[in-house]
Parts: structure tokens; sequence; C-alpha cells
């Protein structure tokens, strides 16, 4: 929120240079910026001075553009919604940070089409194990933290290369 | 068949019970998925639509599981049936604002749903009441695994089930719980709870999910990560939580009625009054009302009543519902005009609240 006091009714979000940026406005605030139209261009950024976007990102956000479906990597920023299945293709490059940010991983290790499963790949483990570590420390929780420590310990060999599983 | 002939009705679909129901409303698993080289739905010309439509409806009619179900064209319900659905938590707000190239299909208990051309070209849910999420994964797991053997998903390897927003890629999935927390909002610590379970990656909504309040201290807890973990580690982790704040609502009610009762017995007494009296309440008003009658229940203070009373209530007093008893619709006004006296009516064999003078002896009631 801009003026901390009231309740904010208008928010806005925008996805930038693969980060989410959110801002939360009151009415009053986002009149007298000017924010009648939530669905203007890149008004997230302005309100939070963080500069207009600059001309590099924007030239290659123009260029790109999915085949199959014809969505551009503008339309993509503006909406946060992908236009067919090969996006995921198209747009990677602005993807991958974006996942990064949302995700716990870029890389699906969940159910696959069909019965199969993949196979756990010892470094994906280690990745894991590693977020695990992190949320038990932030939790304060040290009992399980000691214990996804020695865990790690164990997939790591003694010169820190990791072992298969 | 019509929507009305087959949903079953209201004190039949909340008598529903189950593991920890005192907190726990419901839980729900819902997956995502498309088909490959189809655009996704909102990028669909309506020719399209109406194609992958027609699909994916005849797949998901011949599972076994939708046997007896109900299956119909979103253009074919009514503004009000599409309302219901929502009460109903069987479609989402999104979707019971699609028409033509979009449908439903639910099974014959309403515990799976699935969504065609919603924002993705499926959206499957199993819905299960009190605390079952391990149950509704199985469900909804088995729906999808005998879909993928007629339908091409659109899956690539490195990210896994592809969806038309991707914070929905990769498992698709979102598991969530309906939770009941008048204890840990009475006693101010919600917000110190919702901020802790979005340090774990959950969201907490209001009742009708994305976007909306949350009435009736009814909050939703979701996973919000889907990509680079397992279907069962997201389960895990939602389980985890709920499991966590279903105590932390335990004891705020404990804490209240030790260090407070009078708050606790104030606030209930005065909602059981409202409720048994008022001539005119909005939907608002009933859903926060009937929160705190609900949290008098579960303290012992009502023994003649039956939480599925309660629960009916939260439902038939909804928008939708209301209008389907007086049939035909009504004015704002005369909707709380109309609520006011069915609750009068309702709350004409419950006897005032029993608050006991000794107020330790109603901390082990839950």
């Amino acid at each position: 929120m801009i003026c901390k006091q009231r309740e904010a009714r208008v928010h806005l979000t925008q996805i930038d240079q693969g980060k989410i940026k959110k801002v939360d406005l009151c009415e009053q605030c986002a009149k007298e910026k000017g924010v009648d139209d939530p669905t203007g261009y890149a008004l997230a950024d302005l309100l939070l001075n963080l500069g207009a976007p600059t001309e590099s990102t924007r030239s290659t956000s123009t260029v790109t553009s999915c085949k199959s479906c014809g969505l551009t990597a503008t339309d993509f920023k503006k909406s946060g919604r992908l236009g067919c299945p090969d996006c995921y293709a198209a747009f990677k490059e602005i993807l991958s940070g974006l996942l990064e940010s949302m995700h716990r991983g870029t890389r699906h290790i969940g159910k696959r089409p069909g019965a199969g499963r993949p196979p756990v790949v010892a470094s994906d483990q280690l990745t894991l194990l590693q977020q695990q570590l992190a949320e038990a420390i932030a939790v304060e929780n040290y009992e399980e933290a000691a214990r996804i420590r020695d865990r790690i310990k164990s997939l790591k060999s003694a010169d820190g290369r990791v072992l298969s599983a | 068949m019509k929507l009305h002939e087959f949903l079953p009705v209201v004190s039949q679909a909340v008598g529903r019970v189950g593991p920890n129901d005192w907190v726990v409303l419901s839980t729900r698993v819902r997956l995502a998925r498309n088909l490959r080289s189809n655009l996704f739905p909102d990028r669909a010309k309506k020719n399209d639509r109406i194609r992958v439509c027609g699909i994916i409806r005849r797949e998901v009619e011949a599972l076994p599981q939708m046997a007896g179900g109900f299956a119909e064209s979103m253009e074919s319900l009514s503004a009000f049936e599409k309302q219901t659905l929502v009460e109903r938590h069987l479609i989402s707000r999104e979707h019971a604002m699609r028409g033509a190239g979009s449908a439903l299909v639910l099974s014959k208990d309403t515990s799976l749903s699935v969504m065609i051309n919603e924002e993705d070209h499926l959206r499957m849910q199993s819905l299960k009441p009190g605390m079952q999420l391990q149950e509704a994964w199985v469900a909804i797991d088995e729906v999808d695994t005998a879909l993928s053997k007629t339908l091409d998903f659109a899956f690539s390897d490195e990210f896994g089930y592809l969806t038309a927003c991707p914070t929905n890629v990769g498992t698709g999935i979102r598991v969530s719980a309906m939770l009941h927390l008048p204890g840990l909002v009475l006693s101010e610590q919600i917000n110190r709870v919702i901020q802790a379970a979005n340090e774990l990656g959950l969201a907490v909504r209001g009742l009708y999910g994305e976007g909306t309040e949350a009435l009736g201290n009814l909050f939703q807890v979701s996973n919000q990560r889907t990509l680079g973990q397992k279907e069962e580690e997201i389960i895990e982790r939602v389980g985890k939580v709920v499991n966590n704040i279903i105590e932390n609502e335990k004891n705020a009610r404990g804490l209240l009625l030790q260090n407070n009762p009078k708050m606790v017995y104030n606030h209930i007494g005065r909602a059981y009054g409202i409720l048994a009296n008022a001539h005119s309440i909005s939907s608002k008003e009933t859903m926060n009302l009937l929160s705190l009658f609900r949290l008098g229940f579960d303290l012992g203070f009502f023994p003649g009543v039956q939480r599925s009373f309660i629960d009916e209530l939260f439902m038939v007093t909804q928008p939708a519902h209301l209008q389907a008893r007086f049939a035909g619709k009504l004015s704002a006004e005369e909707r709380d005009i109309r609520r006011a006296d069915m609750l009068r009516e309702a709350f004409r064999n419950v006897e005032r609240p029993s608050m006991p003078s000794d107020p330790a002896s109603s901390l082990d009631k839950t």
C-alpha cells in the first residue's frame, strides 16, 4: 500500500523481467495516481518509481512471438497468460526467471501422462533437501534441520560431489 | 435432467461427515490439463473451443466414475443455476461466466467435478468433507490417469503439464482445505497464521477462492507452487500446515475461554439473538453470525442442535439458494427480508445458548 491508511481496493499485478510485481492501492491513491484503468501498461512500475521499462527490454519483448498461436511477449507480460502449449518453448527465456521465482524448482518431477514416473535424480534430491533445510531453519525447527543436514551429508561424497542415489 | 433435480438436497450435501470437520469443512484436489496442439481456451476461437469441448466431454462422460452423473454445456445453464453451482463449490466463479464451448460434468455424488474450457481445457476436482486430502488426491489421480489414456495431454519433460497460466504448470495441482477459524479471528491471531502459511508457500483466501473476502471466518488454504515438487509432497505440505492450523485454532479457543470468556459468550449470545429475531439480514451478516453460532455449537452451548443444521443454514441463506426456495428473482432488499424470515423460522426450536457458569468446563468440548 502507498498511503498505508485506507483499505486497498485497486490491485495491480505485472510481470517484468521474469519477476512478478504487485501494488495495492486504496481508491483515493489510485485516483491521485491516475490509475482508474488497471489494464494500462507498466503502471505498476511507474507507481513504484522503478522507472519506465527500458528500450532494450521493450524491443526484445516485441520481437518474440509464438509461431503456433501468435501470442507476443508483450501480450504475455500484460495478461500473465500463455496462448498455447507451444508458448512454453517460444518464451522459454522469459519464463525461466518467472518460474524460478514462483515455484520450488524449474523442472517437473511429478506425475507423467501414462503410468510411468521419472526416476529420482540424485541432484534433484539434493536441491529438494536444501530447500527443506532452509525452510526448517526459517521456522526454527532445528531438530528437523539437523536431520535434513545429515541426509544432505550422506548424499554428498567427501569431496562434495553428488553421489547417485 | 435439470440441474436442480440432479443436485442432492442441501441437508444431504452438508450432512456428509469427515475427519476434523469441526474446523475443516471440506478438502479439495484440483488438476489442470490441456490438450496438445490446441490453443488454450482464452486464445482459441469459438469453433475450436466447441470442438475441443466436444472431444473432452465425450471422454469424461464415458468414465465409470461419471456413471449416473450430470453433464451440461455452460450456455445451457441459467445464471441462477451457475450461481447455485458456485455456492456449492462445484464450479469456480470464473467458469460461471463462461458460455458456448465450455461445459461441466459432475459425478453422481458431486464429489467429482470436471470443468471443460475454463482457463485450461480441463479443470478436474475431487471434493471431500472434512480433512481428506489423501482420499481426494487418490480419486482425482484415477480420473486423470484414465483420461490420459484417451486424451493427448500437453506435457513437456522439463515443465510437466503445460497450463495457460505459468502459476499452474508442472503438476497442475491445487490442493486446498476450507477452514472455519473463529477462534483465531477473535483472538486476533489470524494474520500471524496467514503470514506463516504464506512463508511456507501457501495461499490463504476467502470463501470462493481467488480475490474473495473471508466471510463467516472461512478461509481457504492452498498450495501456490506447482512445479519442482511431486504431487505427494505438495499434499503432505498442505496437510501439515492445515493440521498445524487446526491445533492453533483449538488452542486459540481454549485461551479465549480461559482469559476472556465473557467476550466469547457475548459474541455468541448476540449472534443467536440477531439470527433468531432479525427481520432483515444481509448474506454477509448472516455468514458472520452463523460462524459464531457454529463456534457456540462446538463449545457445547447449543446441545439440542446438529452441526448439519448450521451448515445447511450457511448454504441456504446464500443468494442463489435463497432464490431457489422462493422460486423467482428477488431484489436484494426482498432477499434480506426472506432470509431473516427463514432464519427466524429455523431458530424457533433452537434453545437459547446455555453458557456454563464455570467457563473452564467448556474447554474440553472441541
